[in-house]
This record gives structure tokens, C-alpha cells and sequence, in this order.
């Protein structure tokens, strides 16, 4: 085992977690937070593998780590979009989960 | 001449470190905010301040080195401001008897 | 090697803290913190990672300007404590989707451990196409020339994630002013900051975008460190964000990814391929491409970080 490795252990214990959150946690923002621990999973993921392709001469090979970098850019996109989506349905409804109402449960939304 | 200096650098980061350390454990055991907010000021100015002039002899070049009290001084400019700011919000909040 | 264990295995374990924390701090702001948190110790697993392009990525863009936005509606979404403990599902769901999570990462862990030491990669052929174009980064000459198609298509991401961030708003504001009104800071600390970091954070935005070329750097984390020196003198209310329906805004906006577009069109008429940066151009015609999607990016997250028009013009 080396550092890589120990870095590849963590990655898969953070998307085992985000995934967790994401389906535990009820509030919207919790929700957001737990998929972009899911999402750092998987670039930290991305990282190790750049380790095992690197070529010789190289720490570590730089088509996965421009990859993880298009990646944190348009992870950062999509938390913007979810947050503005967030806030006007909690404009429109002042509700600040997805779950529906306890009367939609019911049958009569 | 250079292994001394070297030298030099490696107790000042040590130094440095040393305020990190005794930053963060002023942060975690303070009591109120405004001390803990002293503590962690602490650690950002002198300790990172220490740690930038340690590292100085083993910079490659004057450019590296210049970069390097760049660095410091930057975060001395929004880490004060910063703490500034928190420190309004916690007197706004709750008013000395 | 025990002291790259020791420092491995602490920051290891101080991600996984913070990843708890984000999940199980007690409010939302304090979540976000967590989160925040977070990103700067990802950055410094990138440092160990030796992949110093992604670390500062993930230090201006995973922790920075995504802790921005977060910590924004954390604020705006603080009632609500009722609701959520309706909606948070009983025991049989928690422990079917521990089981889930638990299980998936298991498998992810073993796929790790099973990884062999050293496989080939695409790198070399990435290298053969970096001396092309003339980068000494490596990242960087992925990033345009062996995977162009990406990059391109990720800066139209950032547009179309902008449209969609405008489209949130009312109806009755759009063309308007798009984000919260801030009061004008005349003295203390924030009125400082936000006038004398500026010129250098500008600078230093474009000192980290140009050396990208060779060093650690470019046009996303320089475009980042633009967008938050806007930022910040937004949030002291010495500048006002345009209506969204200003021509320039959006002439900003989309010049990036029109610019690679176009460059992309004449490498196909002058090289026979989409993206082939043509040989007899080379390399001025790469850099203006970099500067006009410095600026598309700087515009992007800043407009990204302001949200939907709130007001008229």
C-alpha cells in the first residue's frame, strides 16, 4: 500500500457517504452538500488512477487531472443552478425540502 | 554562509509552526469568540509570517522569494479584515453589559 | 516515508472529518463551513496527488467560489426545522441506504486495492501533442489541444449554466438586476479590503492565467481569482451588477467559447480536423483563445455566484 492508495480509500469512503446523505438527508442544501462530497469522491478517484497511468519521467498523468479540473468547473455550475432552484422554489412554496406535503400525500394537491 | 542561513529558515518555520499550534489550540479552547478570534489571528500572522521568512533561504531565486512575502501579506490584508468583520458581527450580536 | 505516511494518513483523515461534518453538523451554515473546509483540505490531497493544476482548482472553484453560493443560501434557507424532520425518512430507509452506500463503497475500495502498479496511458500521445502547440503544462495542452472538445464544451456548460441560473427569476424581473442589493460600505474593514486587494488580486489573476502556459495555472483558476476580486467589491456595494439583458455582459460571456469555436472552424479549413490548432497560426492564435476564455470564465462564475435578476433595471 502507498500514499495513492490510501488517497483511492478515501475517495471511495466519500462517495459511499455523499450517496448516503444524498439519500438520508431531507433538506435541499444538505442534499447539494452530500452530492458534491459524492462528486469529490470521484475526482479524488480520477487522482489516483493519474498516479497508476503516469509515463515515466512524469508524477502523474495529466489526462485525468485536466479531466477532475473540466470537472470541478461544471460541478461548480450545477451547485449554482441547484442553489438557484433552491431558493425560488423556497420563494414560490417556503418549502426547503422535495418531499410533498403531507395533503399531496393524501391525494388532494 | 547558505547552510546557516538554511538553518536559520528551518527554527523560524519552526517557530511558525509552533504559533500554528499554539493558535489552534487557543481556537478549540477559548471560551468565548472574540479570544478565539485572537487566538486564530495569532496563528495567521505570525505563525504563516515565520513559516514565509523560514522558508526565504530556500527559495529559487528573488522572484520565488518575493512571491513568498506576497503570499504573507495577503493574508495578513484579508485575514485581518476578516476578523474584523466577524468580530463587528459578534459585538453586534451581543451588546457588553 | 514514515513522514510522507504521517502526513498523508492526517490529511486523509482530516477530509474524512470534515466530509462528516458536512454531513451531521447541526444547521446548514455550520454544514457549509464544514464543507468549506472540506475543499481546502481536497486541495492539499491534490498537493500529495502531485496534481498542483487541480489543487488550486479545487482551492479557487470546489472551495471558494461553490462555498460562496452555498454559504448565500444557507443563509437565505434557515427556517424550516419542522419540515425537514417530517420529511427525513425512518429507520428502514437510513439502514437500506447504509447498506447501499456501505456496499458501493466497498466495491470501490476493492476496485482500488486491485488497481495494478502501472498501466499505460494516453499521456505520451498528450505529450507529442503539447510540443506541438507549444505548452510546457502538461494539464494545460490537455485542457486545448488533446482534449480541445471538452474544454470547448465545458465553456459552453458555464453559459448555458448561467442562462439557467437567469431563468430562476420572475418573470416580472427579467432584464432586471440580477442578485441581492448591497449597502455601500463607507469605512471599516470590508470597504478596505475591497479597495486595496483588487489591483492585486487583478493582477495576480492574470499572473496565474498567463503562466498556466508552463506552470501550475490557467484560465479557470486566473478566471476564478478575476471573479472573486468582482465579487468582493460587489458585496461591499461598490459596484452594481449589469441587467442581465446587457449586450456587453453577454458579449463577455459567450467570447470564450466563441473565440475556441471559431479558432476550432480554422483549424478544420487550414488543418483538415476540428481543433488541429493550425501550425502556420500556432501559437498567438492558442493565447488569444486563452485570454478571451479567461474572461468568459471570470464572467461566468461571477454572474454564476450573483444568481437570478431580483429587481428591475
Amino acid at each position: 500500500m502507498s500514499g495513492p492508495v490510501l488517497y483511492g480509500l478515501l475517495g471511495a469512503a466519500l462517495v459511499a457517504l455523499g450517496l448516503f446523505g444524498l439519500v438520508v438527508q431531507a433538506a435541499v442544501l444538505r442534499k447539494i452538500l452530500a452530492f458534491n462530497l459524492l462528486g469529490g469522491g470521484v475526482f479524488l478517484l480520477f487522482g489516483v488512477v493519474a498516479r497508476r497511468t503516469a509515463p515515466a519521467g512524469l508524477a502523474a498523468d495529466p489526462v485525468p487531472q485536466a479531466m477532475v479540473i473540466t470537472g470541478i468547473v461544471v460541478a461548480f455550475a450545477a451547485t449554482a443552478l441547484a442553489v438557484a432552484m433552491a431558493l425560488r422554489m423556497y420563494q414560490i412554496t417556503a418549502a426547503v425540502t422535495v418531499s410533498p406535503p403531507p395533503d399531496a400525500q393524501a391525494g388532494d394537491a | 554562509m547558505s547552510a546557516a542561513l538554511q538553518f536559520l529558515g528551518l527554527l523560524l518555520a519552526a517557530a511558525g509552526a509552533f504559533f500554528f499550534v499554539a493558535g489552534s489550540a487557543g481556537l478549540i479552547r477559548f471560551p468565548d469568540q472574540l479570544s478565539r478570534l485572537h487566538a486564530l489571528t495569532k496563528a495567521d500572522n505570525l505563525g504563516l509570517g515565520l513559516v514565509a521568512l523560514g522558508l526565504l533561504p530556500f527559495a529559487a531565486g528573488v522572484f520565488a522569494a518575493l512571491k513568498l512575502l506576497v503570499i504573507w501579506a495577503l493574508v495578513l490584508l484579508s485575514g485581518a479584515s476578516a476578523a474584523q468583520m466577524v468580530a463587528e458581527r459578534v459585538r453586534a450580536a451581543e451588546p457588553p453589559a | 516515508m514514515i513522514l510522507d505516511w504521517l502526513l498523508d494518513g492526517m490529511v486523509a483523515l482530516l477530509i474524512l472529518a470534515a466530509a462528516l461534518w458536512t454531513l451531521a453538523a447541526p444547521t446548514p451554515f455550520a454544514a457549509v463551513i464544514g464543507f468549506v473546509g472540506f475543499g481546502l483540505l481536497a486541495s492539499l490531497a491534490w498537493v500529495r496527488l502531485a496534481a498542483v493544476d487541480v489543487a488550486l482548482t479545487e482551492a479557487a472553484v470546489g472551495a471558494g467560489a461553490t462555498g460562496v453560493i452555498l454559504l448565500q443560501s444557507a443563509v437565505r434557507l434557515r427556517r424550516g426545522a419542522a419540515e425537514v424532520a417530517a420529511a427525513t425518512p425512518g429507520r428502514a430507509t437510513t439502514l437500506l441506504a447504509g447498506l447501499l452506500a456501505g456496499g458501493l463503497g466497498l466495491g470501490l475500495a476493492l476496485a482500488v486495492l486491485a488497481l495494478p502498479a502501472t498501466v499505460p496511458g494516453p499521456a505520451a500521445e498528450a505529450a507529442a501533442r503539447s510540443a506541438e502547440v507549444g505548452l510546457g503544462n502538461l494539464v494545460a495542452a490537455v485542457l486545448m489541444a488533446y482534449r480541445g472538445l471538452d474544454t470547448l464544451l465545458e465553456s459552453i456548460v458555464l453559459v448555458f449554466a448561467v442562462l439557467a441560473v437567469w431563468a430562476m427569476g420572475p418573470d416580472r424581473h427579467w432584464g432586471g438586476i440580477p442578485g441581492p442589493r448591497f449597502a455601500r460600505q463607507r469605512d471599516g474593514p470590508l470597504a478596505l479590503l475591497a479597495r486595496w486587494l483588487p489591483p492585486v488580486g487583478i493582477v495576480i489573476g492574470i499572473h496565474i492565467a498567463w503562466v498556466g502556459a508552463d506552470a501550475p495555472g490557467g484560465k479557470f483558476q486566473g478566471g476564478t481569482v478575476l471573479a472573486a476580486m468582482w465579487v468582493l467589491a460587489w458585496g461591499a456595494g461598490l459596484v452594481r451588477p449589469p441587467s442581465v439583458a446587457d449586450r456587453r455582459v453577454r458579449l463577455v460571456l459567450v467570447a470564450g467559447p466563441l473565440g475556441f469555436l471559431l479558432a476550432g472552424l480554422l483549424g478544420a479549413v487550414l488543418d483538415g480536423s476540428f481543433l488541429a490548432w493550425p501550425a502556420a497560426l500556432g501559437k498567438p492564435l492558442l493565447l488569444l483563445v486563452e485570454a478571451a476564455m479567461t474572461l468568459s470564465v471570470a464572467a461566468a462564475l461571477a454572474l454564476l455566484v450573483v444568481g437570478p435578476p431580483e429587481r428591475r433595471a
